[in-house]
């Protein structure tokens, strides 16, 4: 088990890290692979491998690619690790993050920034916009399924429908009201991109991403009770509406640090935790390292191919995800059925 | 964080649970009211009685799950609401009427659940011997890499009691055990459980069938209407007149020829 354990997240990472250098070497300026690890080693002080040759190479790899890779690394990963936390918790491989209400809480946060023309952060308003709208969406939901010091599953899920629908017609009725640009921003973000990455967002969201992995992987023995039923993990030790609410709380912050700079990435969170269940088995403590790994393969990919499939044209990242996600979901739906008799 | 702790000492005597004057609501329906009952260590105590009399509810209670709007439950003198759950998972083991889960994990990662209140103490060191003994003693480990969800009614509820066996508490609270299992399986089930009392563990058991009941239990408590009609040794609590009043259907109750253990027949009609 520990042996399979090892290769599999070595085999993700190792699978990673390559992706990693090709998606960074490609696109208008090329760089070989080979250059692209040259030129990190040589910046970490070691003088080994070759360095870019084509010109503008070096500044193309620091200040334009690097910071997206790395971006699409954290964003990725969050999203995989937050939809494992999701299912793990509400013991429904249905869950993701957007069912607590963090996508369309963020949704409408941006969009309220962008036709409000607030600009209090400069440009970070948005994100910053995005960031408080998913925390302020996932509380609402959280605090109003909650009765009696406990909040039952089905109950919040659905909350957090009706938040979603009052959401999307907040959304409408933003769009109503702004100008033409407005509403053009407001449907690029919902759309998902990494095409406003730097490093100024990698480091906003890449220690929200590491506290929220770090704490979900530190939890994972006791998310796998859960999958018992709340009695049961209750009589084995675990303060289940204490881990609830806490693993939420994680699920907010890996959320919206994965969306406020990029917009709504649908798909990831739903689809990667599954398929790496698949391989892995349902144990969190390869389930959610895995996923965040995973998603971050996934997201790398995805941006790779959204820049590079039309010439001199970006296609929306979001709109990649879900097209491959959604047929990749029924596919998974129709193999579980065919195979248990479905999810019950 | 790691802590050390064992479990408290109790004398052979002493009452390992004491339940007194527990009264249980529902809403504003009362349940139970005014049950008076103890456990000493050592002891297997069968609740029974018929549908909707409470049996489910009373060890509800005992569990935690359900507030007592009336009365006091006592785990070694300690009141319940004074434990702390790890500290309860490490003295009782619950087995539910049903066990589903939602992901589809073996039996031997379910079996191995049952460790948990144990992780950080020394008695972590026991995690795999406790685990391949509980999957010998109800012969799942043939199952151990099989898929839970996917075993039949009667695999589950098996791999389900290895779970709450491999937890190696001092006392073990199992809701109908035997429902879902064929008679060889009742047999082996209740034989554990009565194992567990000789080496001074305490059973609580919620069983529908008086026969087992009779047969393997130290004390019977019959329960009806929420209340506890009768606390005692099989053949004092199960007479032929009061079971008939409390089921409301004329039961018969027969000493075995052999044993005397009382065989419980409900009256049929001839043909």
């Amino acid at each position: 088990m520990r042996m399979r354990r090892t290769a599999l997240l070595v085999g993700l990472g190792v699978t990673l890290v390559l992706l990693c250098l090709v998606a960074a070497g490609t696109g208008q300026v090329r760089v070989p692979p080979a250059e692209v690890l040259g030129s990190i080693l040589h910046r970490v002080g070691l003088d080994v491998g070759p360095l870019p040759s084509a010109p503008h190479g070096e500044s193309a790899l620091w200040v334009v690619r690097f910071p997206r890779v790395v971006l699409a690394v954290v964003v990725g990963a969050a999203l995989g690790c937050a939809g494992a936390l999701m299912q793990g918790v509400f013991g429904n491989p249905l869950a993701e993050p957007g069912v607590i209400g963090v996508s369309a809480g963020a949704a409408v946060g941006a969009a309220s920034v962008i036709v409000t023309g607030a600009a209090a952060l400069g440009g970070w308003t948005v994100a910053a916009g995005a960031f408080l709208g998913g925390l302020a969406a996932t509380g609402l939901v959280y605090s109003m399924s909650r009765a009696g010091g406990r909040t039952e599953v089905v109950t919040l899920v659905l909350t957090g429908i009706a938040v979603n629908a009052v959401a999307g017609a907040l959304i409408g009725l933003l769009m109503f009201f702004g100008d033409t640009d407005a509403v053009r921003a407001i449907a690029f973000w919902q759309l998902g991109s990494l095409a406003q990455a730097n490093w100024a967002a990698v480091g906003i969201t890449a220690p929200c991403a590491a506290v929220g992995v770090g704490i979900a992987v530190a939890t994972a023995r006791r998310l796998d009770l859960l999958a018992l039923g709340d009695r049961s993990a209750g009589h084995l030790g675990v303060r289940v509406e204490r881990l609830r609410l806490r693993m939420i709380v994680v699920t907010a912050l890996l959320g919206a640090a994965a969306v406020a700079f990029t917009g709504v990435i649908s798909f990831v969170g739903l689809v990667v935790p599954h398929l790496v269940r698949m391989v892995a088995g349902p144990g969190h403590r390869l389930l959610l390292p895995a996923s965040a790994l995973g998603g971050a393969i996934v997201v790398v990919a995805g941006d790779l191919a959204a820049r590079t499939l039309v010439d001199y044209q970006e296609l929306p990242l979001g709109v990649l995800t879900a097209v491959v996600g959604g047929p990749c979901f029924f596919w998974l739906l129709r193999r579980t059925r065919a195979r248990a008799g479905g999810w019950g | 964080m790691r802590r050390t702790r064992t479990l408290p000492q109790v004398g052979p005597v002493e009452a390992r649970l004491r339940v007194d004057r527990l009264g249980v609501h529902r809403g504003d329906r009362p349940i139970l009211s005014d049950v008076t009952f103890s456990v000493a260590a050592g002891e297997l105590l069968a609740l029974v009685g018929p549908n909707g009399a409470g049996k489910s509810t009373l060890l509800g209670a005992i569990c935690g799950d359900l507030p007592p709007a009336d009365g006091d439950i006592e785990f070694a003198g300690r009141p319940l609401a004074r434990w702390a759950p790890v500290e309860l998972g490490r003295l009782r083991a619950v087995l539910p009427q049903r066990t589903t889960m939602s992901f589809p994990f073996t039996v031997g990662e379910v079996v191995a659940m049952g460790r948990a209140p144990w992780a950080g103490t020394r008695h972590a060191a026991e995690d795999d011997d406790a685990v391949d003994e509980a999957l010998r003693l109800t012969g799942m480990r043939p199952f151990t890499g099989r898929v839970f969800s996917a075993l039949s009614g009667g695999e589950q509820a098996r791999a389900a009691l290895a779970r709450v066996l491999a937890q190696r508490t001092p006392m073990l609270l199992l809701d109908e055990p035997t429902a879902a299992l064929d008679l060889h399986h009742q047999e082996l089930v209740l034989t554990l459980a009565r194992e567990r009392t000789r080496q001074g563990g305490t059973v609580v058991v919620v069983l529908h069938d008086l026969g087992l009941a009779a047969a393997y239990a130290d004390r019977i408590a019959l329960l009806a209407g929420g209340r506890l009609v009768a606390d005692g040794p099989p053949t004092e609590v199960l007479t032929a007149d009061r079971l008939s009043a409390v089921y409301q259907h004329e039961i018969e109750v027969l000493p075995h020829p052999r044993t005397g253990v009382p065989l419980v027949v409900p009256v049929r009609p001839p043909g």
